[in-house]
């Protein structure tokens, strides 16, 4: 029996040896700060400085655009609390219903300091409108945020496209003096997967981490364009042009940029081998009765799958298929802290009960197609004791209805 | 679906956004992978004597209890069920129904005092968010027996709650806000992690807000 089968990949990633390997000399060897004056720590700096080219490269941006920090959460909380706190006066930010808690609860820490904050809706599949962040701008927006791929669904966004209109609305904008608006996309999810060109994104922002690329935990990228006022949340010794002090973690560093790299070089290859993988496993799982797939149908990562399995929790799902060695994840109230469950599954639509049943299953370099062939032997049965046990039958009919019926509307938070 | 074998290391799930380090015990899982008393074919429960119900699929969690009584020694003889609902959910059910109907039975007066407590000492215990939200057994089964009690005409035994029923769907009292003000649970998120109350039911939060408010000064204000 195989007892590992890690399908988990969207909550976080193995790392690649070829990255711990590239770290390695950065721990014992050049262990040296890279502000200080003698070889060692001018060796440090060195490969500092090629690691942030080397990114830069690869966003088509300058280095000096680059801001290394703690982590993904870390790179939001930056982008938006920075921002925010650089201001004066009481201003207004754009976000969607299914952002990361980084963004959304960074949104909320904004509204404490007086700022103003409008949540965009979604479509059934996870898409945001142009239109309904057209009627969100205010005259004092100063930020639209929306990630590029979701994490729990998949759903990628046209980022481009709201990219481009921004940058269209911003030069009118200018002609009638009121500010500029940034746009960030938290890309964390999309690395690896999407394009991650700021130019062609026409983003003023981006946040990436290692830890979903095959790179080290604890390392992530905020990418800034000059323009950007933003205020350091983390002040000390003034490293990454004062805006993220401490002492950089260069091994760290090093890691990403190598995942970054090996995540771009095998990225096309990747996308084909796991997307058909993705389909058939869909297609498999969807032949189970009273199921239905959350997010877009072809606008989705490549890895991602996310069912809504009905008339049963998903949290006793997970147990059984870890019982068969099989790590997934779930929407379900019960994995969370709130009790709530997942926003992003009830943004779509979904009624509380799709919600409680979702199940994600992500893949990863490591997957292959027997995992898959056996977890579909095993699921069903699954799925099938547990529908004996339950005594809920939820009415399929009056659940899609409520899914085209939820009211999908901007609000304020 | 046949039992599959136990893997030795416990399950290990810790909810994001705390320490918390939530293990599943042996008795938890043994109940999970092998529930006991467990119907899953709910059109053949015809003959029994008392019916309850409590939740709903929208809280997350959902039971069903059948009771079978031994009506002369005023006794619980069986006791079946159905719970929708994570891995402690559904064991606090299983291990419920074996402590009713074990060594011959319980007597109805002491099925009556079970506490969720006791359910969930029997599990070797259960993170403390877990136990108001999934051990909903003990309401599941007073519901059982007052289901009884009336098709029984003993209307005179019915268990008529003093307390007074704030969110109908996750069947949370005023009595269970109070005892979640008491635990330290002193705004709406805190008091819903403790009790799932309003979270299928937003219509009652007002309600329930002004409960909390009317509690916390009571006790700490």
């Amino acid at each position: 029996m195989p007892n590992n089968i890690y399908l988990d990949y969207a909550s976080t990633t193995p790392t690649d040896p070829e990255v711990v390997k590239a770290m390695q000399p950065y721990w014992n060897d050049v262990y040296g700060n890279p502000s200080s004056l003698y070889s060692m720590g001018q060796k440090s700096k060195k490969a500092l400085i090629a690691a942030r080219s080397a990114i830069a490269d690869t966003f088509s941006c300058q280095p000096e655009e680059i801001i290394f920090t703690g982590g993904g959460t870390e790179s939001i909380n930056l982008a938006i609390k920075g921002l925010f706190q650089y201001q004066k006066e009481p201003r207004h930010m754009i976000t969607s219903a299914i952002e990361h808690h980084a963004v959304i609860d960074s949104a909320e820490s904004i509204t404490r300091q007086g700022h103003a904050v409008s949540i965009l809706p979604v479509d059934e599949d996870g898409l945001v409108n142009l239109k309904d962040l057209e009627t969100a701008i205010k005259d004092n927006t100063l930020l639209v945020s929306i990630m590029l791929a979701n994490n729990e669904v998949g759903t990628i966004q046209d980022i481009r496209a709201i990219g481009n209109f921004i940058e269209k609305l911003n030069k009118k904008r200018v002609a009638k003096d009121l500010p500029k608006i940034f746009f960030h996309t938290d890309a964390c999810q999309a690395a690896g997967a999407l394009d991650l060109d700021v130019q062609k994104l026409h983003v003023d922002m981006m946040t990436i981490n290692g830890s979903k690329i095959y790179g080290p935990k604890g390392i992530g990228v905020l990418y800034k364009k000059r323009d950007v006022p933003l205020t350091a949340l983390v002040s000390g010794g003034g490293q990454e042009r004062n805006l993220r002090s401490g002492t950089e973690n260069v091994p760290g560093i090093i890691g990403l940029a190598k995942a970054l790299e090996l995540a771009e070089k095998n990225k096309k290859k990747e996308n084909a081998r796991l997307s058909k993988m993705r389909d058939w496993l869909i297609e498999q799982i969807l032949q189970i009765p009273k199921t239905r797939l959350n997010g877009h149908p072809t606008k989705r990562l490549a890895n991602n799958i996310n069912i809504s399995i009905l008339d049963i929790e998903g949290e006793a799902t997970l147990l059984y298929l870890d019982e068969i060695g099989v790590q997934a994840s779930t929407g379900s109230a019960c994995t969370s802290e709130s009790l709530e469950p997942s926003h992003v599954i009830r943004a779509l639509g979904r009624p509380y009960e799709a919600a409680h049943g979702s199940i994600r299953f992500t893949l990863g370099k490591h997957t292959t197609q027997k995992d898959l062939k056996y977890l579909v032997s095993k699921l069903p049965d699954i799925v099938e004791h547990l529908r004996k046990a339950s005594p809920v039958d939820v009415d399929m009919d009056t659940l899609d209805k409520s899914i085209k019926t939820f009211p999908r509307e901007i609000t304020e938070l | 679906m046949s039992k599959t074998k136990s893997v030795a290391a416990d399950v290990d799930i810790v909810p994001k956004g705390t320490d918390e380090d939530w293990v599943y015990t042996q008795t938890i899982k043994e109940h999970f992978f092998s529930p006991q008393n467990l119907i899953t074919d709910a059109s053949k429960m015809k003959d029994y004597d008392g019916l309850g119900m409590v939740g709903s699929p929208a809280c997350g969690d959902m039971m069903k209890v059948w009771i079978r009584v031994d009506k002369k020694a005023d006794k619980i003889k069986e006791m079946k069920w159905q719970t929708f609902g994570c891995g402690s959910a559904i064991s606090a059910t299983s291990m419920l129904s074996v402590m009713v109907s074990e060594k011959g039975g319980m007597q109805i007066e002491d099925a009556l005092k079970i506490k969720p407590q006791d359910i969930t000492a029997r599990l070797g215990g259960l993170p403390t968010r877990k136990i108001h939200c999934s051990v909903l057994g003990d309401k599941a089964l007073l519901s059982a027996i007052n289901n009884y009690f009336l098709k029984s005409k003993q209307k005179d035994r019915v268990i008529k709650e003093s307390k007074r029923m704030i969110d109908k769907i996750a069947k949370v009292t005023d009595h269970d806000i109070e005892e979640a003000v008491l635990e330290g649970a002193h705004d709406l998120a805190a008091v819903q992690k403790k009790t799932k109350a309003g979270i299928g039911n937003p219509s009652v939060i007002p309600e329930i807000e002004q409960l909390i408010r009317f509690y916390t000064e009571k006790y700490f204000g």
